[in-house]
């Protein structure tokens, strides 16, 4: 279990370490979602009101479509100089590879909000630094990350695999986008917990049942 | 009959590997005892990468069994790969890393003690001292290819397997890789290796594999006499 | 004799009766619904292809499972067929609701929570398939198609609770006739739809095991490609 624990963080420092190198992924996540954010102060009349309603839903669909980017930038990389090869010599199990991958990509995600979100306060005039919104990302992003590492590895070896990662990942990651932009939409209403357990707890549910499956079901995809 | 698989390093039943339309390797039987050298050879195409991929595990065989030191490849993966070390086509390194933290982070993931001491042996082996702090990505590609080799000899594997080792290396170099398939070979410990230079292979070797069209075309123990069968049938190959 | 007899299956046989009887009582026998008028008709349709494909989406996922577990390509021929039989009735239903709902609900489209979980399976569905196109031969395509095909049964019941969630929260817009009116269909409409329903059943099992010998031969082609390669090596 040490070993275990050892081995998942030696592969998402690894990550963090190339990311803080390259700052590849972390600005491609954040600039995309920023952009997604910016069209829509235009695209829409941002009055109050509106801006109630449609921003948790602009800006969890901006996050969605700029994770792809990301996920695919990350696998990418592993791809490019054959070294997801590397890790797959190791005497581990691979579920440990995507435990490992999905922690960088859970960082990333997660890192590339802490930008987004303040932005979106910004541009949408919405109170949001609440602690329920740390919570919604958490969830969401662990979510997130725990599919798209699967979808990512899986589009790797597909011909056109910025067209495939988000045909797969979007629709599977639909209810927990779901629960995002519904309890984002009850926080900038300026209402609490209560309102959101149902959708928090969906979260959980579909975070735990994919972190899960993925790991399980990973031994499966490496190798061709 | 188990006994028997753990004396053989390597145990191949008739291996199949298809891709589509393209079969690569149609039924490979190959029994390798350990301490020996084996060459693979054969033309572009005829499953050498694709044989020592399969060993590697990083591909999967279609149909066929295989075990590595009497373990079972397709179910104890973990443990064989714990004995097995593989260079194997691309050096398969982090090239915003250096080599150092290249090699630490591979260390890590094989849970080995002592890395400093690992990683200044292994450097003076293959001759990469100098580079240690060097981004890998600055590296020639002989440079690169050495890396590997160190990486894949830090946890002292039993079954050492090597793609075309020598290419891109410098005669200096390949004085070194000799020396260190010899080490192996004394210390009781496995080498397959693949390569095109068939003359300095059969010096090295103690036991040549001839492929064609994935199948084992011949094999044999590099015996004076029989090394001119191997390059008459190696180079009917390999004219076509 | 063999030859034309040769494309005349049972099943193919027995759905054509069926969806002849269906077909009959459709149009010829079960009166017009008063409420809704003609229009209504297309639930006869409409509930049967939801079903076929329902249908379709269980065997992708079981065979999928299957496959991954046992290794045994007919599972993957199954979940292969399933699906592209499954995406043909997916898009039927959609269609056939939306133009059912135009008049009826006087929207084309709400956020019901039946029809979101229909089509966010139907996308992963179509992805599923995209997938197997886009991906090179071999073994690893399959593993990794079978993989989707779990996924995406372990997704739908997820789906359709935060679909269910959120209708609740949003109560779809719908005025048109239907709006308020209980099922005042009776008895008739219960003995129609069954019979439709039998009538698609019995066509979704037929094209699916068309589909399945179709695959079967598709491999076997490669199979015997692979064979002649070998020969023409092995000579050359």
């Amino acid at each position: 279990m040490k070993d275990s624990l050892a081995v998942i963080w030696a592969i998402g420092r690894k990550d963090l370490l190339l990311e803080i190198r390259n700052k590849d992924v972390v600005v491609a996540v954040a600039g995309f979602a920023l952009l997604v954010l910016s069209i829509f102060t235009f695209a829409v009349d941002l009055n109050q009101a509106n801006a109630k309603l449609v921003g948790p839903g602009v800006l969890w669909a901006g996050i969605a479509f700029a994770g792809v980017t990301g996920l695919n930038r990350a696998f990418a990389l592993e791809v490019e100089g054959n070294t997801l090869e590397a890790l797959m010599l190791a005497p581990i199990s691979r579920d440990l590879i995507y435990l490992g991958k999905a922690l960088g990509n859970f960082l990333f995600i997660w890192v590339a909000q802490l930008i987004v979100i303040p932005a979106f306060a910004v541009l949408f005039n919405l109170i949001v630094f609440r602690w329920e919104m740390l919570v919604i990302c958490l969830l969401a992003t662990l979510g997130l990350s725990a599919v798209g590492t699967l979808f990512a590895a899986m589009s790797v070896r597909v011909r056109a695999r910025e067209v495939m990662l988000p045909l797969l990942f979007l629709p599977v990651v639909t209810p927990l986008l779901m629960a995002a932009v519904e309890s984002t939409g009850h926080l900038v209403h300026g209402r609490s917990w209560g309102d959101m357990a149902q959708w928090l707890q969906l979260a959980v549910a579909f975070d735990v049942a994919f972190l899960v499956v993925s790991a399980f079901i990973f031994q499966h995809i490496l190798e061709d | 009959m188990v006994s028997q698989a753990i004396k053989l390093a390597i145990k191949a039943e008739s291996v199949v590997k298809n891709y589509g339309e393209t079969a690569v390797l149609r039924g490979i039987d190959l029994q390798l005892p350990p301490g020996e050298v084996t060459v693979l050879l054969g033309s572009n195409g005829a499953g050498k990468s694709t044989l020592l991929r399969i060993l590697s595990m990083l591909t999967q065989f279609d149909s066929g069994s295989v075990t590595v030191h009497g373990l079972d490849l397709s179910t104890q993966g973990p443990a064989i790969r714990a004995i097995t070390g593989s260079a194997l086509h691309s050096p398969m390194l982090y090239s915003d890393m250096n080599v150092r933290e290249n090699l630490m982070f591979f260390a890590e993931l094989y849970r080995l003690e002592k890395v400093d001491d690992l990683i200044s042996e292994y450097s003076q082996k293959v001759g990469i001292q100098d580079r240690l702090d060097d981004r890998v990505r600055t590296l020639s590609h002989g440079f690169q290819k050495r890396v590997a080799l160190a990486r894949a000899m830090m946890h002292e594997p039993l079954l050492l397997l090597l793609d075309e080792p020598e290419s891109g290396l410098d005669t200096g170099s390949v004085g070194r890789l000799d020396q260190i398939i010899d080490d192996y070979r004394s210390q009781g410990r496995t080498v397959v290796m693949t390569t095109h230079i068939v003359e300095h292979a059969l010096e090295i070797a103690d036991r040549a594999v001839v492929l064609k069209n994935g199948n084992v075309g011949l094999i044999s123990t590099s015996s004076k006499a029989e090394q001119s069968d191997i390059l008459a049938a190696y180079s009917s190959v390999y004219d076509k | 004799m063999n030859k034309v007899l040769g494309f005349l299956d049972p099943l193919l046989i027995v759905s054509a009766a069926l969806m002849g009887v269906a077909l009959y009582l459709i149009f010829m026998w079960v009166p017009t619904e008063t409420n809704q008028g003609a229009v209504q008709r297309i639930l006869y349709f409409h509930v049967p292809v939801a079903w076929g494909s329902m249908m379709g989406i269980f065997v992708v996922s079981g065979s999928s499972f299957l496959y991954l577990w046992k290794k045994d390509e007919k599972w993957d021929r199954l979940a292969v067929a399933s699906a592209e039989v499954g995406v043909v009735f997916g898009a039927m239903m959609l269609l056939s609701g939306m133009i059912w709902a135009r008049p009826v609900w006087a929207v084309w489209w709400t956020g019901e929570a039946k029809l979101t979980t229909a089509l966010i399976l139907f996308f992963i569905y179509v992805a599923y398939l995209m997938f197997r196109a886009y991906f090179p031969p071999g073994a690893q395509r399959q593993r990794l198609a079978a993989i989707i095909g779990v996924i995406g049964a372990i997704d739908s019941p997820i789906i359709y609770f935060a679909a269910n969630l959120w209708s609740q929260a949003h109560p779809p817009l719908v005025t048109g006739p239907a709006a308020d009116a209980d099922s005042a269909l009776g008895s008739d409409l219960g003995a129609v739809l069954l019979m439709s329903t039998l009538a698609f059943t019995f066509l979704f099992i037929y094209m699916l095991q068309t589909r399945y010998k179709i695959r079967k031969s598709e491999d076997d082609i490669v199979e015997l490609k692979r064979a002649s390669n070998a020969v023409e090596a092995s000579q050359a």
